[in-house]
Parts: structure tokens; sequence; C-alpha cells
């Protein structure tokens, strides 16, 4: 069967177009479609074209919300190319925005959950605390969203001695926030009868789809870029690996929330035991043919560069792989017997980042009729 | 100015349609309406459908893709209307200006009232855009 697609409208959850085709047999959800690219904007072929330097830059905008990890991603594989180890200071100041990146992202994740399943006054207590993180980012690199702070070879900007007092204060009104949204999550009845059970992603379902990061370690899978690949300072920092095992959208939400707890204690930690010395080390970039893949831990999961040089200033061949992209086969036995009023929440359980369905077009399996309802309209769906 | 003109100025509301920008733009829209920097007290309110807005709110540069889109659901918004190009995006391409699939500028497509030009703006900077649109909106 054929559809004219409607992507129309987006709603105020930051959403890139992305189209869902759902069968629906009354409530229930029979199958899924789910067609990407809305958002191409050819990239990878872009990095190709320009120098090692500029492509810093062009990664961190292939994402707004996770730009540190692309950028460090990028660095580091370039890093790996030329064959040289960005000192340690340098590893650390990564580090240290790598887990504000995680707490903003999560906590951004918590508010626009909460909006999904029509609790809206958590929507905007989210979204205040976030704006600590969004200072203390701003403290470390001067800009809100994107950072620049990454360079090959090392860091551009340090972490001054005047700024740690501040950062402090910070985290602690972010940790205190954190816990209080921890026993929201568990105790309120809102929250658990949309939660509880819905979108279920089964540990061998998760496996077999290659789920990553929240959405695989909520089905009970332990996978983790930090500890299985360390990258920066992980190697060095205390943190423990946060598994749930029912794998809805509960064990997804939990996940996220015990491990901005886990952040919080890694960004004192390195506030602590950071090194001195220098932030970087001068790179020659007319780098010899080599190749090498570099992995690290976003916010979503496993994020994957792989770079070939060609012994010119500019790559022959820069490769990314996505979080989502890696997710998001495991959106469909989370849909599959659930029902249309599950959608939204179901949908961003996932955390995705190309998010942007207004509107979904159901088709009825019974009658073969197809119609358009937008997001507003399911938020208000009762089954 | 009338009746009609008076109150969309005093709530004005929002469409916001990202053209495949990075989603650095419209995480900073968003703070804007959240309660650090709350436009919602002076009645801007973001909506899902283009036959409520007032003004469109458009992010990113413009992808092939979403250009015909772009383009319906500007015409769906009902006059008296106003665009805000958000970001460098669409405004110049930023660093997305040489790539094969991004149309950038946006004002190639539709007409543009306001550009706030960062990567990203603040949120003050759109609040400001947002100030100029209906200032404008007026005469």
């Amino acid at each position: 069967m054929t559809m004219v697609i409607p992507i129309g409208p987006q709603h105020p959850a930051l959403k890139e177009p992305e189209y869902f085709r759902f069968e629906v047999k009354g409530e229930e959800i029979v199958d899924v479609d789910i067609y990407f690219g809305y958002a191409h904007r050819g990239i990878e072929e872009t990095f190709a074209r320009r120098n090692y330097k500029h492509n810093i830059y062009l990664s961190e905008r292939i994402c707004g919300i996770c730009n540190i990890c692309h950028s460090t991603c990028y660095s580091m594989a370039v890093e790996r190319v030329a064959g040289i180890e960005p000192p340690e200071r340098a590893k650390y100041v990564r580090s240290l925005i790598l887990e504000l990146e995680r707490i903003h992202s999560h906590l951004l994740w918590l508010a626009v959950a909460a909006h999904q399943i029509g609790f809206d006054t958590l929507f905007m207590l989210a979204m205040r605390d976030r704006e600590h993180v969004m200072d203390m980012r701003e403290i470390i690199s001067g800009g809100r969203v994107h950072s620049a702070t990454n360079a090959i070879g090392g860091v551009r900007r340090d972490v001054t001695r005047e700024q740690v007092p501040k950062l402090l204060e910070n985290l602690d009104k972010v940790e205190r926030s954190v816990n209080y949204y921890i026993n929201l999550f568990q105790t309120d009845r809102t929250i658990r009868s949309r939660c509880e059970g819905v979108g279920v992603l089964t540990r061998e379902d998760a496996i077999k789809l290659c789920a990553v990061g929240p959405v695989a370690r909520a089905s009970g899978v332990k996978t983790d870029i930090r500890v299985d690949d360390p990258y920066a300072a992980y190697p060095n920092l205390s943190f423990e690996v946060i598994t749930e095992t029912d794998g809805d959208v509960m064990a997804k939400g939990m996940v996220r929330l015990r491990e901005m707890v886990e952040s919080v204690k890694m960004v004192r930690q390195i506030l602590k035991e950071m090194p001195n010395g220098p932030l970087r080390v001068p790179v020659d970039l007319k780098i010899p043919p080599n190749e090498a893949v570099q992995r690290v831990e976003a916010p979503r999961g496993e994020l994957l560069y792989y770079i070939r040089s060609n012994g010119s200033e500019i790559p022959e061949r820069v490769r990314v792989r996505t979080p989502t992209y890696a997710s998001a086969p495991s959106l469909k036995p989370m849909f599959v017997g659930g029902t249309v009023a599950e959608i939204p929440i179901v949908l961003w359980s996932l955390d995705v980042c190309f998010a942007c369905n207004d509107r979904v077009t159901l088709v009825d399996a019974n009658t073969g009729k197809a119609r358009v309802v937008t997001m507003e309209e399911l938020r208000r769906w009762r089954s | 100015m009338g009746l009609t003109t008076y109150f969309r100025k005093k709530s004005p509301w929002l469409l916001h349609f990202n053209s495949g920008g990075c989603n650095g733009c419209d995480i900073e829209l968003l703070a804007a309406l959240t309660p650090r920097y709350d436009v919602e007290r002076f009645g801007v309110k973001l909506k899902g459908s283009p036959r409520h807005a007032d003004i469109l709110v458009v992010t990113g540069p413009v992808t092939k893709q979403t250009r015909e889109r772009l383009i319906r659901v500007y015409e769906q918004m009902p006059e008296p209307k106003a665009v805000v190009a958000l970001g460098s995006c669409p405004a110049s391409g930023c660093v997305f200006h040489d790539c094969y699939n991004t149309l950038a500028p946006l004002d190639k497509h539709i007409p543009v009232a306001a550009y706030v030009p960062g990567c990203p703006p603040r949120p003050e900077a759109i609040i400001f855009a947002l100030v100029k649109v209906l200032e404008g909106m007026g005469k």
C-alpha cells in the first residue's frame, strides 16, 4: 500500500524529521516501519574534502546534544592514525566534559520523557536543573552547547583553580535533584503506571539486534565502552556500570538516572585528581597512510569513528556510526504488541536522536485504511 | 493596529521546524521556553500545528528532503506570519554550506523576517529576535 507521508510540524522536543509507519489492529500495534534520512546532510562526503582541523568543527555539528562525544571521538581517532598520545591533563579535561555531557543529555531525556507521558511539571523541573549543567559547560568551554574544546593532540581549554568551587557548587545542586528524580521515578503512580512493563526489550532481543548503551544495559546486557575499550581518563576513574534486568521503559529510565549519579561522582573525582601538565602536544597534520577505529560511549551508546589517511592534510575517508542508528532495530520488538497510546514514550525510551515524528500514520490491519494522527493527539490518547 | 494583531502580539505562538540541523539550536529554543528564561510567561508557546502558529522558527541548513515540507508548513500557516531563521545554518549554511544535500540559505525558499546568528545562539538572543519580530508585526 502506498501513501503520502505527512511529516509536518515538529513538537517542542527538539526533534528532527523522521517517519514511522505503524500497522495497527484496533489498539494493538502489529507492525512498524522506520524510515531514516530526513536529516541527511552529506557530512561523511564533506569530511573527505576538508582538512583535519576543520573537520573537528564539522564532527561537532553532527549532533548538538552529544557534540563533545563526536569531537572527542574524532580527535582521538586522528591521534590514533597519527600515532600520538595526548597529555594526561587533556585526557582528564576530555573525561570531565564528556561526563557533563552525559548528565545534561540524560536530564534532557528525563524532561522529554516526562512530557511524553503528560507530566509537564517534571518536564519543566528537569529543564530547570539542566541549566546548572549548561552553566558548568559554559564555565569550562565558553559555550553552552558546542564546546570547541577538543583539538587534535589534546584540548584547547583548561579547567582553572578558580573555576572549581563554582563547578562543585553546581554539581551539588545537580546531585540533589537527580536523587530526587530517582525517588520520584520509583514512587510516583503516574510514572509507574505509564512506564512499567511497557516497551519491553528482552535480553535475547537486545543481543540479537545489537542494541547499544542504556537500551542494552536496561535489558541486562553489561556493555559500556568506557570499561570495554577504555579511553581518555576512564582507566583511572572508579565507576559502576549500571544495568537493569526488566528491559521496559522504567528500566531504561532508571539506567539513565542512576548513570547520572555515577557521572556526578566521576566529575568530582576528576576535579580532585586532575594532574598538572601541558594541554596539547604539537601534531604534524600531514599524516602518512594509515587507518584507525575509535569508539566512545556517548550518552546514547557506542559511537564509532573510522578514519583513513592518505599522506595529505585531508582524510581519505571518515565513517561515523552513531548510537541511535545501532539501536533503531530494537524499536520493533518494543512496539509490536503494545498499544497506540504507548508510542511516544516507547519511542523516547530509546532516546532517539533523530526523533521527530510529529505525526505518525496508523494503518488499520482489518480494513487496510490509513489515517494520520499528530503526536499531540497521541499523547492524549486514552486506550 | 487591529484587534487580532493586538492579541497576536500579546501571545505569539511558535512553530518549530528542524530542517535537518544538529539539534543544538533546537535545545536552545527549548531552554528559552523553560524555567530559566521562560518566554511562556509572555504568552509565547510552542504549538504542534502550523494552522495555530504565528511565527515559524526554522533551524538547520534545509536538506533536500525537508525543503518540500518546509514550504508546505509555511503555506499552511495563516496570515500574518513571520519566519525566524534560528542559528547560522538557515542564514548561511554554517559548516554545511558546501554539503551536497543542503540548500541553505533559508531565504532562497521562504521569506525570512529575522536572522538569529550563532552556532547555536543563546536563549537571550532568541528572545531578542522574537521581540524584534513582534515589533515589526504591529506596523
